[in-house]
């Protein structure tokens, strides 16, 4: 009788996926690397996020963290925190998740970004989502100018990809730093909150765009630290996170104001969200 | 599209026969008040009620619904409700608010459990016999309707008058074998009720246009008045339960006792419910309850019209929230105009 329904997929049913790898890399979060079975293209920008469900459980929204250009699988990193990620915690290899997305208009801006600096800034597990598109840029490097990441952590054993990260340290196109809010004596770096690095970057803040991404209480004071050194809203970007249900823009959960995190975001601009105070 | 007069015994015939063919929900009494429910004969019908105790959005978008099965390791299924059936007697306000959700449904991303249902039901408006003692249409445009509708009813005292708004309902007014082609004195007699209600469903009047409340509430973020009345909310979310638009859901497992199969169902949710933003890690967006209060008045007139581009207002005056509410706060009207009188009309 409708057309539409005859035509129209389920936006509420996942597709299934296949557990390929999994690593805690520190005690609370899981890396996960993930394949989708039915062989169709999983294509994606950086900055969305899929609902991954756990059957009896339910779903969780996770932002995916590897770049677009790493074909045929995907990577998520998984904070245990509810029930959900817990389940999430517990998978085994070769295990069959459910996989909904990628969801999300509100992406980082891949081509908006060409040929302009690019600056992270990120607050403990914000690493994660900016991971896709910090990845996606050192894979097409050229296209865009000077890229900086920064990255505070709340204590050392918080940390996690070592590897990768000590990797970017070693790179001369890129520049990484990192500090550690409360560090003991074995660290031999940054002791700080992330806006301590702020100040060191002030050559690449000039014409470039800042993406931000950490926990609530880190926006407030980052924004602060950008202020001061007058970078415009336009050029900056948030992450947000909020509880969601459907991902689809219908349940009403991640609602910000007149804006929906989950089909206007989950990244934001920062002038677009002058009109949403709830934001921040 | 035809508008037809069908005299009132005859009516009672026309939907007996309808009940024999098909489901038929219509407003029936309970008790001294009156909802939507099931009918088997047309003596249970009562067309000239003033309001529902529930909106009929449960129809469409049901309480609780079973959206997907699934098995441990294994694909999930998506479930259908595919089961046509007439829905009699939703009053213009309400239509209006379904016409609202059908656009929320299909925009962005296309609800095919809410849409199967809205396909599989041919809609009968009714225009209202009885203001109920809270009902504020008139003040949001919402006394009468144009469309949505598959048939609309008005009672013009010995006869209805039956207009089609649909092929559907073109089908549903052939069935109608009593019914003859309206003159010219019935569609008149149509016109005085509609035209009266358009002014009488006005208990609680609004002090400026509804198009306005978009503006208005542009500059009333820091107002006051949303500390104030939230300090007796009992967060208990009546008002949003009911509503005719608020269509806020949760999503949940539930999983059988095998620890194998189970279901996802969706079921109404609340924004004025403590939790309803609260994530794991227990930091909570709106934690106050003068902010889930601002957010529902905000949702209501500023939020989802802007969203709809709707110049008709989420807030369709049907006053159910005003007499839900425990505390005596839920009044939409009543804030708005606080809101008119302290910052005027610009």
């Amino acid at each position: 009788m409708c057309e539409r329904c005859a035509v129209e997929k389920d936006i509420y049913l996942p597709r299934l996926a296949t557990l390929e790898k999994k690593r805690l890399m520190n005690p609370t979060e899981m890396y996960l690397r993930l394949s989708i079975d039915d062989g169709e293209p999983f294509d994606f920008i950086p900055g969305q996020f899929v609902e991954v469900s756990i059957a009896g459980f339910g779903e969780a929204p996770v932002t995916i963290s590897s770049s677009p250009t790493q074909k045929g699988y995907f990577e998520l990193v998984v904070r245990r925190i509810g029930n959900v990620t817990n389940a999430i915690h517990r998978l085994r290899i070769g295990d069959k998740i459910g996989i909904r997305g990628p969801l999300g208009k509100g992406t980082y801006p891949v081509e908006e970004a060409k040929g302009k600096n690019v600056i992270f800034i990120c607050g403990g597990i914000g690493l994660v989502p900016q991971r896709s598109f910090i990845n996606y840029i050192l894979d097409n490097r050229a296209d865009y100018k000077e890229l900086a990441v920064l990255l505070g952590t709340k204590c050392m054993a918080q940390r996690f990809f070592h590897s990768e990260i000590d990797g970017w340290s070693h790179r001369s196109d890129i520049r990484f730093m990192e500090t550690i809010d409360q560090a003991d004596d074995c660290w031999l770096g940054n002791v700080g909150v992330v806006t301590t690095l702020i100040p060191k970057i002030e050559k690449e803040l000039e014409s470039g765009l800042v993406f931000i991404c950490g926990p609530p209480v880190m926006y407030k004071f980052v924004l602060m630290a950008l202020q001061e050194a007058e970078v415009p809203r336009e050029r900056i970007f948030m992450n947000l996170e909020r509880k969601m249900k459907c991902g689809v823009g219908k349940c009403g959960h991640c609602q910000i104001n007149n804006y929906y995190a989950c089909i206007d975001g989950p990244v934001f601009r920062y002038s677009d969200l002058r009109i949403a105070p709830e934001a921040i | 599209m035809r508008t037809v007069t069908i005299d009132k015994n005859a009516f009672r015939r026309f939907v007996d026969a309808v009940i024999k063919q098909q489901r038929v929900i219509g407003v029936c009494a309970k008790g001294d008040r009156f909802d939507f429910d099931l009918i088997e004969s047309a003596d249970q019908l009562r067309l000239d009620y003033d309001v529902t105790l529930q909106p009929p959005k449960k129809y469409f978008l049901p309480p609780v619904e079973t959206l997907l099965t699934y098995e441990v390791g294994d694909s999930y299924k998506s479930v259908y409700d595919d089961t046509p059936f007439v829905l009699l007697g939703v009053h213009p306000y309400d239509m209006v608010a379904l016409n609202q959700l059908d656009k929320l449904f299909t925009q962005d991303n296309f609800d095919t459990h809410y849409m199967k249902r809205r396909h599989n039901a041919t809609i009968v408006a009714c225009d209202v016999i009885s203001p109920s003692k809270n009902v504020f249409a008139s003040s949001m445009g919402t006394a009468t309707v144009k469309n949505g509708f598959d048939v609309l009813l008005t009672d013009i005292g010995n006869a209805f008058v039956m207009e089609s708004g649909s092929k559907k309902g073109d089908g549903f007014i052939a069935k109608a074998q009593d019914a003859t082609d309206s003159n010219e004195k019935d569609l008149q007699a149509r016109q005085k009720i509609q035209a009266e209600n358009e002014k009488r469903l006005n208990v609680h009047k609004l002090k400026c246009e509804a198009s306005y409340l978009p503006k208005l509430l542009e500059g009333a973020y820091n107002h006051p008045v949303w500390e104030e009345k939230a300090q007796t909310c009992f967060s208990c979310g009546s008002c949003n339960l009911v509503c005719p638009t608020c269509y806020c859901f949760n999503v949940q497992d539930d999983v059988n006792w095998d620890f194998i199969s189970g279901k996802r169902d969706r079921a109404w949710d609340g924004c004025l419910l403590d939790g309803f933003t609260k994530v794991a890690g227990e930091h909570e967006f709106r934690k106050k309850r003068a902010d889930r209060f601002r957010h529902r008045l905000y949702r209501k007139c500023k939020y989802v019209p802007e969203k709809i581009s709707s110049r008709i207002m989420s807030c369709v005056g049907c006053g159910r929230c005003v007499g839900a509410c425990l505390p005596d706060i839920a009044n939409p009207v009543k804030v708005y105009n606080r809101l008119v009188d302290d910052l005027g009309i610009k």
